[in-house]
This record gives structure tokens, sequence and C-alpha cells, in this order.
């Protein structure tokens, strides 16, 4: 198989990749970790990201490694096309390559109850 | 057409209701004797609807709204109190407010039930919002208000109900996508259409959540009818908005108002005015009338 595809597959199986892009690539802890990338861990639970501010360089890859302490949650960056699921019991990991700089809203957009509406962090992309 | 002239005219003469927008949609007026009615109602009359939106029924938030218990009780009181009363009224979701608890659902679900029950009009159409819907898929409403998206006509207009909040992904999904494309398969490209959802179809806000991932999906199916139109709820505010030749109106609250899209860096409810009590809470009716909608703005009052 493909490379790519070995690293995507496992997690578009378990339905819960849907990020599409240039320089992005979302897959379930399990799967061949991507190299190069820095790691940057993001953990969610009602009504939180933790950390809510993430700082990269503009083309630089990143391991965004995504877990939820509670209930299904959603990290969505609409203006990088980049998202993953985070199912409960599961680590995640989407891979970011920005390619332009900027602060950029990340939010869940899975609803996860009286709060989800205010569950957004930011990411800087500096030069 | 007396009807509604006489409304009109009684509208302006009471000073209520201000007309925001109006609009001649292509080839409406040649439509109405173009196309034979799929209902026994008749085509081409001339009718009016209420929109209501958004009540969130259940919220608790003194600062937003100190009236929680009593805002929905005012404009149902504000509907039965127009001259002449609609020929139906559609609910375009998050009627009550989300809980973690279902019997608490079920209990706001049934307060909100019994308040507008006590509407004149009993022609009463409801939808979910994700409030309502998108923590047990949709099961608790289904119990108290019915199918979740529908179809039903009325004076030869077809309407749509869609369901983009039962899935908390707030996708549309590829099986409504195929009900609403056999649905459509049987239509005349000249009927017009007029299609409800909760939340905008298209991308408004994206990074306020304020979308439909797979809406594009439900506009392209819509897309070869000439005479389309949605309304919508979920942003708490009016926005008019143009995808193509379909119009996409979304409606105030009857809760709190939320800030215009992308006008602030985080979303949040407008803080109650007490100089200006229930500014930004409302209602609206919209008129078909010779080939042209019109869409009235009702304030909530105290």
């Amino acid at each position: 198989m493909n490379p790519f595809l070995r690293k995507i597959a496992p997690a578009c199986l378990l339905g819960v990749c849907a990020a599409a892009g240039f320089g992005v690539a979302a897959w379930a802890d399990g799967a061949a970790a991507t190299r190069h990338a820095r790691l940057i861990k993001v953990s969610a639970r009602r009504f939180v990201f933790s950390p809510d501010h993430l700082t990269i360089k503009k083309g630089e890859t990143v391991d965004i490694e995504l877990s939820t302490a509670d209930v299904l949650m959603g990290f969505s960056v609409p203006d990088l096309n980049a998202r993953s699921d985070i199912p409960p019991g599961q680590v995640m990991h989407l891979k970011l390559t920005p390619d332009k700089v900027g602060t950029f809203v990340f939010l869940c957009d899975i609803f996860c109850g009286s709060g989800h509406e205010n569950m957004s962090g930011s990411i800087t992309v500096t030069e | 057409m007396k009807r509604t002239i006489d409304r009109r005219q009684f509208l302006r003469l009471a000073g209520l209701g201000g007309v925001v927008f109006a609009s001649g949609l292509g080839g409406f007026a040649q439509a109405k004797t173009d196309y034979k009615s799929g209902d026994s109602t008749g085509a081409g009359e001339d009718f009016y609807f209420v929109q209501l939106s958004d009540s969130h029924w259940g919220f608790q938030g003194p600062a937003v709204n100190p009236d929680a218990q009593g805002t929905l009780r005012k404009a149902v009181a504000a509907v039965n109190a127009l001259h002449d009363q609609p020929d139906f009224i559609i609910f375009t979701g998050d009627l009550t407010h989300t809980t973690d608890d279902p019997a608490e659902r079920r209990k706001r679900m049934t307060e909100f039930r019994d308040i507008v029950k006590d509407l004149r009009v009993k022609n009463v159409h409801f939808m979910p919002g994700e409030h309502d819907a998108s923590l047990d898929n949709g099961a608790a409403y289904q119990e108290f208000f019915g199918p979740t998206h529908y179809t039903f006509d009325f004076q030869g207009v077809h309407f749509i109900a869609l369901d983009n909040v039962s899935d908390p992904k707030a996708n549309l999904g590829e099986a409504q996508l195929q009900w609403l494309a056999q649905d459509l398969a049987g239509l005349d490209h000249k009927r017009r259409l007029v299609v409800f959802a909760h939340r905008p179809l298209f991308d408004l806000a994206p990074t306020w959540d304020w979308a439909t991932p797979d809406g594009a999906k439900a506009i392209d199916l819509l897309l070869p009818f000439r005479d389309v139109v949605v309304f919508y709820g979920h942003i708490h505010q009016e926005n008019h908005h143009m995808t193509g030749h379909i119009a996409h109106h979304s409606a105030k609250s009857l809760m709190f108002p939320l800030p215009a899209p992308l006008s602030v860096p985080k979303k949040a409810p407008i803080p109650w005015d007490a100089a200006a009590p229930y500014k930004g809470l409302g209602f609206r009716e919209i008129d078909w009338d010779a080939g042209q909608i019109e869409i009235s703005e009702f304030p909530v009052k105290a």
C-alpha cells in the first residue's frame, strides 16, 4: 500500500478522518507516527481546549495530538481546512503544515452540550 | 388578496412590523399560472405565515434575558394579537435549551408544547435545533413533535423542512439528501419551493459553527428550481444572503441575540439592555402576494 494511504487508512476506516486539504492529515494513534513533526498535545473536555492557543511557524509541520476527557468532540480549523474527530478513549493526530501567516480559530464542531458554542481557541502562524 | 391588503394597511396604520425585505422572485408570478398544485388547497392564493425561532426554553441567564420564563409567552400573545391570523406557523428549531438530563429535556419540551398550545392558529409546524436534538439524535424531539424532516404543500407552494441538527456534526447526511433528491425528482422545476432549516445551509461563518458541512449538496439539488427561498434560525438575528438565485433569510431569537457574523473575536450572547428590553428579539411574518414575498419583523414587547 502507498505509504500515505497506509497512514490515512486506519483513521478513515474508523470513520474519524475528515481532514482534507494541503498540508493536512489526520489519523488515529497506532498508525505510523509522522516524522520530523513537532508534537503539540491538545486535550479537550467540555467546554474547553487545553491549551487554547497554539503558535506555529509558517511551513512548519506539527503533529497535534488530540484527546478528550469526556464525550465525542471535534477539532476544526476551518480557515486551514483541517479537522479531526476526537472520540473518547482514542488519541488522534492531526498533521498540519500552515502555508499562510495569521491567527486562525479552532473550534469544537460536534455539538457537546450547553457551552459548546463557546468551545474554541486559536492558532497563530508566524513567519 | 383583499385580506392581505387590508392586513398590510392595518400594520402601517398601527405602526407595527417594519418591512425589512421584499423580493420579486424571478418568474414567480408566471409560475403561478404555469403549474398545477399538487394538493387540494388550490394554486396561487395569497397567504402568509409566521416564523418563530430559537426560543431556548429552559435557558437561564439573567444577564442575557431576565425574562427567560416570559419571552416565549409574550411572543405567543403577540402572534395571537395579530389583526389577521396567519395561515400557519413554523418554529425553526432550538425550541428548548439543551440539557444532559434526558428527563429534564422532556420536561422542557412538555413545557414548551404547553405554552405554544395557546396559539390561536392550530396549523403549527416544528423543527429541531441542535439544542433539541443533537445529544440524543432527535429521540426526545420525535416523541413530542414527530419527524425531524418532512414536506407539506400549501396553496400550491411546496415546503421542505430539513434536519441539519440530529447529527451532532450538523450534517444532513446521505440518507436525507437522497430523500430530498427523490422528493424533488417528482416536481416541475417551475414549482415554488420554500425550505426550512435550523442552521444555514451555506458557509455563513464556519469559524463560528454557522454552517452545514454538506449543505452545499442540498443547495445543488435546489438550484434547478427557479423559485426557492430558505428560512432558517440558529444565528439569532436577521441575515439575508443569496447563493445563486436562492435567497436565505435567518430569523431572530426569542431568548437572546447574537452578534453579527465574525463582528467580534468571540461569539457570545449580547447582554440584556435594561434601557431597551427585548432588543434584538422577535418573530416575523412572511407574505406571499402577487409573485412577491414580503418579510415583516415584529419585536417582543414588555
